[in-house]
């Protein structure tokens, strides 16, 4: 075996990669084309033909503009919120937590731990209309007596913020914690206030790990069914939701496949933006 | 990092200010206590809850204590099988896509060759597609080739592989940047063939990346719900599915029972993984 690597050196990586390519080529790549081939097709379950149907797609846009818009507020706004979260904490754990460090950093990922369905019910508990939250709100006269929580914007944002903070955090310590302390010191050398020395060294040296970090929340986010399926009502339906009932309850595959790629689109389109504000080469690293 | 706040000397304020002084120096502390605060609630809710006695059918309103719940996890019609169906995907499927990935890795890392951009393309585009386009797009290929896939099992194993993979690449990739290629030169200067080296050099020193990317691939496995729902079929649930078929009538105490011995295993794990990092750290230092 050893001679054959050596006489086929070239063959090596290709050796060593073919099985896993494979798995991903077969189970990730054709399925999107079988997802493309059966968002053109038309017909009623279970007989569907191939027929170029790109009213699909228009019908799509037509129907659930309104579910796509709501999906991407609820991720950006969500995101925006993990962002003013997530900095400080891992600012803090970057810079003061010492010894603490990676038991703090535990604790950012502890939720994961917790499966998502059940962590996300656990907020049914919290914010429940007999729990303590809406007794305490409604007490201090935000809520009106009959005010909820549950069934609302706030929650399913809510929701969603909690379920992806970790993935903001993360990449943001990832790149606070790679910042030379002797730029900071350097600042200071040269008569930088803290909050100079903060905006000018600090925060642009972040900057990839804040790009990553919206990109791992935002995308995962505007896909998102779960929170807005436990925590909200239909009138805070997301784009996900359409396409999970499409898909597995009225069986409507051929509009679903066809607003699964729409989402896919609009979500490159995001990010096109994005990258077009915060400049492409910090997106591709 | 504590020149940053140092202040300058100060001639002695009123208490307003030196109030207002303490609560500014140590607002970030607070802010960061607060939000881990956040973090940690809803989990010391999950546990809670697991010791709930509910009065009625819903377990949203704390009645009282009570170890029942523990003792009789299984009693729930379908928890025991999730539950035993999950773990059984969650081995299955790391131990395949861990030594897919691993082996993916070591190509990208340790070699020159056609096609790298694209394999790394390749391998990055699944982590950043929403699940649910994930799991559609595999329902579909699933669907329209029934004669060989039929949802269950099998299709559920395949769909984890698919997904974990690039997360094993991507942990086992990074360790393997670091790696001392001195060390496999020394051993075949010893004489040593290449599958003696990989044998006993290269795995070893890959280990400690393979066990951490397979942990997380095992979480990852066993947490999935999306494409796990997709995918499974109507047979075949494992316990995310199950929450989720249950979360529609109510939720018995015994599923925050499953997910809090879930949580604890995955803690000790990892608590004992950070000890063990600082004294090994402590360790070097002494030595250095």
């Amino acid at each position: 075996m050893g001679a054959f690597f050596h006489r086929h050196r070239g063959a090596t990586p290709y050796l060593l990669l073919a099985p896993g390519i494979l798995w991903l080529a077969i189970f990730f790549l054709i399925p999107l084309a079988f997802l493309a081939y059966q968002s053109l097709q038309s017909g009623s379950f279970p007989n569907f033909e191939f027929t170029w149907q790109f009213s699909n797609f228009s019908d799509g846009i037509r129907d659930y503009h309104e579910q796509f818009l709501r999906s991407f507020m609820y991720a950006g706004i969500a995101t925006l919120a993990c962002l003013l979260l997530a900095y400080p904490l891992v600012y803090w754990i970057a810079f003061r937590a010492g010894p603490w460090r990676n038991l703090f950093l535990l604790a950012i990922i502890a939720p994961f731990f917790v499966t998502y369905l059940v962590r996300t019910i656990a907020w049914l508990n919290i914010l429940a209309d007999q729990g303590p939250v809406v007794s305490i709100l409604r007490d201090l006269h935000i809520l009106g007596t009959d005010g909820r929580l549950l069934a609302t914007t706030f929650a399913v944002v809510a929701g969603i913020t909690y379920n992806f903070l970790p993935f903001m955090a993360l990449p943001i310590y990832v790149s606070l914690e790679q910042i030379d302390p002797r730029l900071l010191e350097a600042a200071k050398d040269l008569y930088a206030s803290p909050t100079q020395a903060f905006v000018r060294v600090t925060l642009p040296l972040s900057a990839p790990g804040i790009v990553a970090g919206t990109l791992l929340t935002f995308i995962p986010a505007a896909g998102d069914f779960i929170n807005a399926a436990l925590l909200g009502t239909p009138q805070q339906s997301m784009i996900g939701n359409v396409i999970q009932a499409k898909f597995l309850e009225t069986l409507d595959y051929p509009s679903a496949a066809a607003l699964s790629f729409l989402l896919m689109g609009s979500i490159l389109v995001a990010l096109l933006v994005y990258a077009k504000i915060v400049g492409s080469e910090r997106l591709t690293g | 990092m504590s020149t940053v706040t140092a202040s300058a000397p100060r001639s002695r304020p009123g208490w307003g200010a030196r109030t207002w002084a303490f609560v500014k120096r140590h607002s970030l502390t607070v802010y960061a206590f607060l939000v881990v605060a956040y973090l940690m609630l809803p989990i010391a809710v999950v546990i809670m809850f697991s010791f709930n006695a509910p009065a009625g059918r819903f377990n949203y309103v704390w009645e009282g204590f009570t170890f029942d719940n523990w003792k009789n996890w299984n009693s729930v019609l379908g928890i025991q099988e999730a539950v035993v169906r999950s773990l059984e995907i969650g081995f299955l499927a790391t131990i395949v896509a861990t030594a897919l990935g691993t082996l993916i890795a070591m190509a990208i890392v340790r070699h020159r060759f056609m096609g790298r951009g694209t394999t790394n393309l390749l391998v990055f585009l699944p982590m950043s597609t929403p699940e649910i386009v994930l799991g559609a797009s595999l329902l579909t290929l699933f669907l329209n080739t029934t004669s060989v896939f039929q949802l269950g099992f099998v299709t559920i194993f395949i769909a984890h592989v698919m997904f974990i993979v690039s997360f094993i690449v991507v942990t086992v990739k990074a360790r393997l940047i670091g790696f001392d290629r001195h060390l496999e030169e020394a051993a075949m200067d010893l004489g040593a063939n290449e599958l003696t080296t990989f044998r006993k050099v290269t795995l070893p020193l890959l280990a400690p990346a393979m066990l951490a990317a397979a942990l997380l691939g095992f979480a990852l496995s066993i947490d999935d719900f999306v494409i796990t729902y997709f995918n499974g079929g109507s047979v075949s649930q494992t316990f995310p599915v199950f929450v989720w078929g249950i979360a529609r009538v109510s939720v018995p105490p015994q599923v925050n029972v499953v997910a809090s011995a879930i949580f604890i295993v995955a803690i000790a794990i990892a608590l004992a993984n950070v000890v063990w990092e600082y004294r090994s750290a402590r360790r070097t230092r002494s030595a250095g």
